[in-house]
């Protein structure tokens, strides 16, 4: 892979314990890198279950039992373990000092400290399925999971782990980027993938903590008897919605600002073009983590909840949108006038336009109060929530993979196959989730193991049997992701300092970067994206 | 009768047309704001593409116009507002119910429904008059479910602890699906039945019909019984009702007690007062509110039939 002559982070210092207690952050993200990774396929096998197992109407191959265990796990999986640290935590962790010019985080232990309460927190959360598993989905709501006997209390404390592990790379990344920025390098001058993982890390230490608390709650009313939200002890359910979505809307935020700020760097570069409003797309990024915490209440319009609350978290929720819209549009007008490569991350990069785009369209049918009514609870809410996490976070961390891969590994992959599998992925992705709106407007609920004694039965088994023929494109599209990028450790060509023609930080030091990441203290000299002024060729190496 | 169409299914409610309106006008401006974003992306991308083999060049320092930006600020701000009006006039539509309606008892349990009629009926499918204002007022006997008929564009959860209502109106006659769209269990997906929408006069021959005390067989259906206890003698999610009457039981506290009929009728009523060993796992809902006296009877008379000689 790597001669022995050369002298980068991966191969200096040697030894499984050097990484085991490495307090580098770029080796701490490679292995943050790999744990989501593995959480990401965990959450994979399980879609593919339930898609399989929603091919046709009736019991295929999962029993009832089974197939609410497997949705429980895939969205727990899916959220906790995989897309709330993924950018953040792998790419994030990697990529921040570099681009701020540091040598490292604030707190270098803290961050390998986040690491290991990750892998408890993911220990006791997969624990749980040897102990039966939980059949309460992701959103633990209450009365049933104060009822149920599955083993709720293991997951809920995995979970309440986790948060802290998300806590902690929340803190180190709000001081590294107050404190480490490079001289000359004012809040203005930060790369914008910055600037969407400062206003993440906002979120993640000011919400966090809530989530922590209710689920401290849940696991009090179900080991102490202590009646909190089941009506049969006393408590109010509807009490745990709102502390619920207290925390997991704004953790939506938490998932699609990183995908943002990805797209910023991915756009910029790859059309060699001074991004347009620079300003609006940082402060639309602080914008929507502050109203983020303000609109929780639009996922319990039909919760029995006051109409008068409704009516208020419905009009800030569009309030929303406008940031949303504005981030669109300059992204898209920064192609303008551009030198564009439609290198496979760009690929991505346009992909998350269009999708992005279809789930945040969709989100303003379901804010719209009258409207929710329907699709609440529907699989129209599952193609939402899939194109804005999947279209929109998981292509985005898929375009931001491919475009510092080289940095990262030094090593370049296959173009080639890189725009195939880009191809199974944008082709998959779309077919598996663009019918379940309609599904889910005429009628198909969520969380459904079985249609067939419907008098829709046949409608629904056309759209979900197109979604599952989807969804095996999709995993193919993933596996040769996977093929293509292990493969090029060990033959891709060298990717030297700037494959791309970039202009922040991380694209003037060597690919691997050495373990201080930079060989002198870099001092900016020009914004992250005065393509109009310089060349990366002329960018002095640091 | 309505046909559906692309997105919705047939309007047979009173409020769908004015629901489908809105969508539909949501509708169109999706995919006019879709349409722009992704042919101005391709096209650009095409457009100022870059050679092949060309060298990187300085580039416009483009990226600043400010009547274009308050463009597209102001025009999504104003139809958000216009969507939000419209939207909460709709959702006033629902939530503000007829005073004339009808009023029909609703009881979930997992996994079942039950609809109680004020002329003293009850079923397990809704039966309603076309042309008339219904209201259901709606309350759970265990975890929360939700009710929702798509056909109608209705739905409300239906909680433990509190009263919910919800108002609709049909002209249709026809038989349309009503789902369970709060997930609450292993049955979850089976918490499936029909309304019935009727004429006048088949709505009153319906009522009359249903309006006898059902027998003990007929009304284990009703209450979805079956879901948890079988009568063949293997456990469900329950005990089995074979040859359960004068057995004496084993209790989690480990005593034992005879079942006769004031343990039955304290097992229906008071699930949680005595539990099965071996069932510590599975929650039976109370039947407290759902239940009277004629009918627990019945179910009792029909638990006792069970046993074998
Ligand atoms: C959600 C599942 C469920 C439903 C629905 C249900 N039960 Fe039960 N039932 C249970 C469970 C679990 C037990 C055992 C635990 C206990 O004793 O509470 C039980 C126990 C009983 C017992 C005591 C049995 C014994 O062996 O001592 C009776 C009698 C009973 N149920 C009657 C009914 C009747 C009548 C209905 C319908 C009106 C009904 N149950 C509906 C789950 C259910
Ligand atoms: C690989 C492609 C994927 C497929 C085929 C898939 C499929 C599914 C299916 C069938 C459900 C169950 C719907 C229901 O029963 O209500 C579901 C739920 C869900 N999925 Fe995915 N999914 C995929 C990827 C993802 C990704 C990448 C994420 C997040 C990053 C995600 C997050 C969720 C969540 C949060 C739920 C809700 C679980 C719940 O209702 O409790 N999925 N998905
Ligand atoms: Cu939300
Ligand atoms: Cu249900």
């Amino acid at each position: 892979m790597y001669s022995d002559s050369e002298k980068n982070f991966i191969t200096h210092p040697k030894g499984i314990m050097s990484w085991l207690f490495t307090l580098d952050h770029k080796r701490i993200g490679i292995m943050y890198l790999i744990a989501i990774l593995t959480a990401f396929a965990a959450g994979g096998f399980f879609a593919l279950s339930l898609r399989l197992e929603l091919f046709r109407p009736g019991e295929q191959f999962l029993t009832q039992d089974q197939y609410n265990k497997f949705f429980t796990l895939h969205g727990a999986i899916m959220v906790f373990l995989f897309i709330i640290p993924s950018i953040p935590a792998a790419l994030g962790n990697f990529l921040l000092p570099l681009m701020l010019g540091a040598k490292d985080v604030a707190f270098p232990r803290l961050n390998l400290a986040s690491w290991y309460v990750y892998v408890l927190g993911a220990s006791f959360t997969l624990f749980s399925v040897f102990t039966g598993t939980v059949d309460t989905g992701w959103t633990f709501y209450s009365p049933y999971s104060t009822q149920t006997s599955t083993s709720v209390i293991s997951m809920t404390l995995g979970v309440f782990i986790l948060g802290f592990s998300s806590i902690f790379t929340g803190l180190n990344f709000i001081v590294t980027v107050h404190k480490m920025r490079a001289p000359g390098m004012t809040w203005y001058q930060m790369p914008l993938f910055v600037w969407g993982t400062y206003a993440t890390a906002m979120i993640q230490v000011l919400a966090t903590p809530v989530l922590g608390i209710t689920l401290l709650l849940l696991i009090l009313e179900k080991v102490g008897g202590i009646g909190i939200f089941d009506p049969k002890m006393g408590g109010d359910p509807v009490l745990f919605q709102h502390f619920f979505w207290f925390y997991s809307h704004p953790a939506v935020y938490i998932m699609i600002l990183p995908g943002m700020a990805i797209i910023s760097e991915l756009i910029a570069v790859h059309s060699h073009k001074k991004i347009f409003g620079y300003r609006l797309i940082a402060y639309s990024s602080v914008a929507i983590a502050l109203l983020g915490f303000f609109v929780w209440g639009h996922h319990m319009f039909v919760s029995g909840q006051s109409e008068f609350s409704s009516m208020v978290f419905s009009f800030i929720t569009f309030f929303i949108g406008i940031p949303t819209g504005i981030k669109i549009f300059n992204w898209m007008t920064t192609l303008v006038k551009g030198h564009i490569c439609l290198t496979t991350p760009m690929l991505y990069a346009l992909a998350f336009l269009i999708c992005f785009t279809i789930g945040g369209l969709t989100g303003v049918f379901l804010g719209a109060l009258g409207l929710d009514i329907q699709l609440h609870d529907t699989y129209f809410v599952v193609a939402h929530f899939h194109y804005v996490m999947m279209g929109g976070t998981v292509i985005a961390f898929l375009g931001g993979i491919h475009h510092w891969w080289p940095k990262i590994f030094g090593k370049m992959y296959s173009e080639l196959w890189g725009r195939i599998a880009f191809v199974f992925i944008f082709v998959g992705f779309n077919m598996t989730f663009f019918n379940q709106f309609m599904l889910g407007s005429q009628g198909m609920p969520r969380r459904y193991h079985d249609y067939s004694s419907f008098l829709k039965t046949d409608l629904f088994e056309r759209y979900h049997g197109f979604s599952s023929y989807g969804a095996l494109i999709l995993g193919v599209g993933f596996i040769i992701i996977l093929c293509y990028l292990v493969a090029s450790l060990f033959n891709g060509k060298p990717a030297g300092n700037n494959p791309w023609g970039g202009l922040t930080f991380e694209w003037s030091t060597t690919s691997p970067p050495p373990t201080e990441n930079f060989k002198k203290d870099p001092v900016l000299k020009h914004g992250p994206y005065d393509y109009d002024k310089v060349l990366p060729k002329d960018i002095e190496e640091n | 009768m309505n046909e559906r169409t692309f997105n919705l299914p047939p309007p047979a409610s009173t409020i769908a047309g004015a629901y489908d309106e809105l969508f539909y006008f949501i509708y169109g401006l999706s995919v006019f704001f879709f349409v722009i974003i992704t042919v101005g992306t391709i096209v650009f991308a095409i457009k100022w593409r870059a050679k092949k083999g060309e060298e990187q060049k300085l580039t416009s320092g483009f990226c600043h116009n400010t009547p274009l930006e308050l463009l597209w600020s102001i025009i999504p701000t104003v139809l958000f507002f216009v969507i939000f009006i419209w939207g909460f006039k709709l959702y006033l539509r629902y939530v503000v119910i007829p005073a004339n309606a009808t009023e029909i008892k609703v009881t979930a349990w997992q996994w079942n429904w039950n609809f109680a009629y004020p002329e003293g009926a009850e079923s397990n499918i809704l039966v309603v008059p076309k042309g008339k204002p219904i209201k259901l007022i709606m309350s759970s006997n265990d975890v929360i479910h939700s009710l929702f008929i798509p056909d109608f564009r209705v739905k409300m959860d239906v909680l433990p602890n509190r009263y919910s209502s919800m108002w609709f109106q049909s002209d249709y006659e026809g038989e349309y699906d009503l789902y369970c769209t709060e997930y609450c269990g292993q049955q979850h997906s089976k918490m499936v039945t029909r309304v019935h929408v009727k004429s006048a006069s088949d709505y009153t021959k319906w009522i009359e019909e249903n309006s006898v005390t059902p027998t003990g067989d007929v009304l284990y259906k009703r209450y979805a019984c079956n879901t948890c206890h079988t009568l063949d003698g293997s456990a469900g999610n329950g005990p089995t009702f074979k040859n359960l009457f004068g057995k004496s039981e084993t209790l989690t506290d480990g005593s034992m007690v005879n079942v006769d009929e004031n343990y039955l009728r304290e097992s229906i009523l008071e699930p949680q007062a005595k539990i099965v060993s071996g069932f510590e796992g599975s929650v039976m809902p109370t039947f407290q509110n759902t239940i009277n006296n004629d009918k627990l009877d019945a179910l009792i008379l029909f638990i006792k039939s069970l046993k074998e000689e």
